[in-house]
């Protein structure tokens, strides 16, 4: 019984201290996205809501985030769309090499970024591809391509194989039973797929300095501007993306309570 | 797709030398079978005898190895599953777990671009019982509801042949025997024909025209449900189909219209020619348990009786209108015998000995002695 009350203590002192360690960068960043910062950002000046309201005013903060969104779009796009082709077919059909395609797949997520950075980098450097939005694009699609893979593979291997015989035997063409029964049943894997990869693809910093060239990024503006001090605006950005991404969670959080109680009441 | 309509009558279906090899291992074996147009045709027989892979090849989902499928005197053998007026009441249900109820009725005649999707969706769903879940998941349905669903989304098509594989498994008695007495309403009225796989005989032969009875890929026997029971030709089928009692042995002799089986014991049993499946050598001689009589002591053989004396009585179970016994005739087996009980009460009792006895034109004669996998099993 002493033990358990040990227990019972020490858990919650645990998850608590857990908790702020977690927390404490992020309130740290919050908080001084208002301060009155006049050349750098590290001690607290006072407050203000001129970062806020005018986020833009930092030299290349506003462009490098629109070109992390940017990038993070069009990589979550090609990668997610590539990835679930792809995934399906390493399911469903015996080709020669599978296997072998099937194991390739995991080793831009085993590769360390810096060598994978590095390489994607040679790479477009003997093809004269000029570093910029275009071979991040290319490089993030790449990495992102992975795990969008391994995602939605795990959703297509868990798909019953005679609902879309079902579909087959009511009249639906190849294409009918694709659009109308195997993608929505995807749904939820894809999502997840391309929330990953977004996330991923926004994160990034190592093989975006490799292949980015005079282009930022927002990781990259970040990196670059600490030397000096890291402007207030950055602080803002990042505070409006993490406010975003919790606001994002509640509400599907909401969402699908409602509906399971909805459900639930329809019995 | 366009050409595909609602049926007004159903078709005639022919399988010819069908075969199905799944790696090592041979699934349906060289099967030949009709089914005439309007017909309702009962596919009975063990787990894993080759039935649903049956369905499948004549739906469209698997390629046969060999063979060809005949709907309506059309070769559809390489025909396209969504291109083939054949629908399916899947084993698994396999309704569209993201699609409402009504949704997953109307699927088939949306895809079809059936004008009037809406009413027959609801028509049909009414027929199962199930108008008030149109709204519903699958998920939310019981086992029972999601195989009416099953049912209902097959049958609304009106398709030109319906492939049921057990359609009715997961049902309690009652509902079973309302939607059997369904089915065959909506097969007789729109005359569709009904391919339906069974486990359960009795639903068979009391909803089917004609029954087969398969067997490790193959069709041991087909015709009437009367005639199957009357005279099987195998014991596999005296054995599934019913209850019977096997005396295996020799054929000694045979004139126009009786055959002597001499069976173990130094008995004779006699048949009717026209009632054996095989007329020399190992010929089985079989009786169905109610065509039996059962005396005490021993009895006379006559020429148009057989008898088998010297048996004891090992079970006697009263089950009100009748009696059921067991009596053990040593090297014979044991034999099972009901009786009516019309007039007085059970004759004989537990450990007497008796013989028992049945007319001649009632057995029937085996061309095998008992099927392997019965064998197997009692050999355990
Ligand atoms: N895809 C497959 N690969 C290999 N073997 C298979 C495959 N599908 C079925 N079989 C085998 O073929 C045999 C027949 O299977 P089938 O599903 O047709 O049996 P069934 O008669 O419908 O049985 P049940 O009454 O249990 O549904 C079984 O032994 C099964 O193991
Ligand atoms: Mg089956």
């Amino acid at each position: 019984m002493k033990g358990s009350i040990f227990g019972r203590a020490l858990l919650p002192i645990y998850t608590i201290l857990a908790l702020l360690f977690l927390l404490i960068p992020i309130v740290y960043t919050f908080i001084f996205s208002f301060n009155d910062a006049f050349k750098t950002n590290i001690q607290w000046q006072g407050f203000t809501w001129h970062n806020w309201t005018n986020v833009c005013d930092a030299q290349g903060v506003c462009e490098a985030f629109g070109n992390s969104i940017i990038v993070g779009v069009v990589a979550t796009l090609a990668a997610t769309a590539l990835g679930t082709a792809l995934a399906i077919a390493l399911v469903r059909y015996k080709f020669r090499g599978r296997n072998i395609v099937s194991l390739l797949i995991f080793l831009p997520m085993a590769t360390p970024e810096v060598v994978l950075g590095a390489g994607l980098a040679a790479q477009f450097f003997s093809l004269g591809t000029p570093k910029g939005m275009l071979t991040v694009i290319i490089a993030h699609t790449l990495f992102c391509l992975s795990f969008v893979v391994v995602t939605v593979k795990a959703r297509v291997a868990s798909l019953d194989a005679s609902i879309e015989e079902a579909g087959r035997d009511l009249y639906a063409s190849p294409g009918q039973v694709f659009w109308r029964i195997t993608f929505p049943l995807l749904i939820p894997g894809i999502a997840a797929a391309a929330l990953l990869s977004f996330a991923l693809s926004f994160d990034d910093f190592i093989i975006t300095y490799f292949n980015s060239g005079s282009m930022q990024t927002f990781p990259t503006f970040i990196y670059i501007s600490a030397v000096r001090g890291v402007p207030p605006e950055a602080n803002v950005i990042a505070s409006a993306v993490f406010v975003l991404a919790i606001v994002g969670v509640t509400i599907s959080q909401v969402v699908s309570s409602v509906r399971r109680r909805r459900l639930a009441a329809s019995r | 797709m366009a050409e595909v309509s609602l049926s007004s009558s159903g078709t005639e279906l022919t399988l010819q030398g069908i075969r199905k090899e799944f790696p090592g291992f041979v699934a349906v074996d060289n099967l030949d079978l009709t089914i005439r147009a309007g017909e309702f045709f009962a596919l009975l027989g063990p787990s894993g005898c080759g039935k649903t892979t049956t369905l499948r090849m004549i739906a469209g989902l698997e390629d046969p190895s060999a063979g060809k499928i005949l709907l309506g005197g059309v070769d559809i053998t390489d025909t396209k599953a969504y291109k083939r007026p054949v629908n399916t009441v899947f084993q698994s249900y396999a309704l569209f777990p993201h699609l409402t109820i009504f949704e997953n009725v109307a699927f088939g005649l949306r895809r079809r671009k059936v004008s009037n999707a809406k009413e027959l969706a609801l028509a049909a769903l009414d027929l199962v019982q199930l108008a008030h879940v149109a709204d519903r998941r699958p998920a939310q349905l019981s086992g029972g509801q999601q195989q009416r669903v099953a049912l209902a989304r097959a049958i609304v098509n009106r398709p030109a042949l319906l492939l049921l594989d057990e359609p009715l498994g997961a049902l309690d008695l009652k509902l079973r025997r309302e939607m059997q007495v369904e089915l065959k309403k909506i097969q007789a009225d729109v005359g569709l024909t009904f391919l339906h796989v069974t486990h359960d005989q009795e639903e068979a032969m009391t909803m089917a025209d004609t029954v087969a009875v398969m067997n490790n890929g193959h069709i041991e026997q087909m015709g009437a449900p009367e005639s199957m029971y009357d005279l099987p030709e195998t014991a596999f089928v005296a054995d599934f189909l019913g209850q019977s009692n096997v005396f295996r042995g020799m054929a000694s002799s045979a004139n126009a219209s009786t055959i002597e089986v001499a069976i173990p014991g130094g008995t004779t049993l006699r048949v009717p020619v026209a009632r054996a499946s095989a007329h020399s050598g190992d010929v089985s001689v079989g009786v169905r348990p109610e065509k039996m009589s059962i005396h005490a002591g021993a009895v006379a053989p006559q020429t148009d009786t057989n008898v088998i004396s010297g048996g004891r009585v090992t079970d006697v179970s009263f089950t009100g209108v009748s009696s059921q016994y067991s009596i053990d005739f040593g090297p014979l087996g044991n034999v099972v015998v009901f009786e009516q009980n019309l007039k007085a009460l059970p004759t004989v009792d537990l450990g007497d000995v008796v013989s028992v006895s049945w007319k001649v034109e009632r057995g029937f004669g085996l061309r095998d002695h008992r099927a392997a996998v019965i064998d197997e099993a009692s050999e355990l």
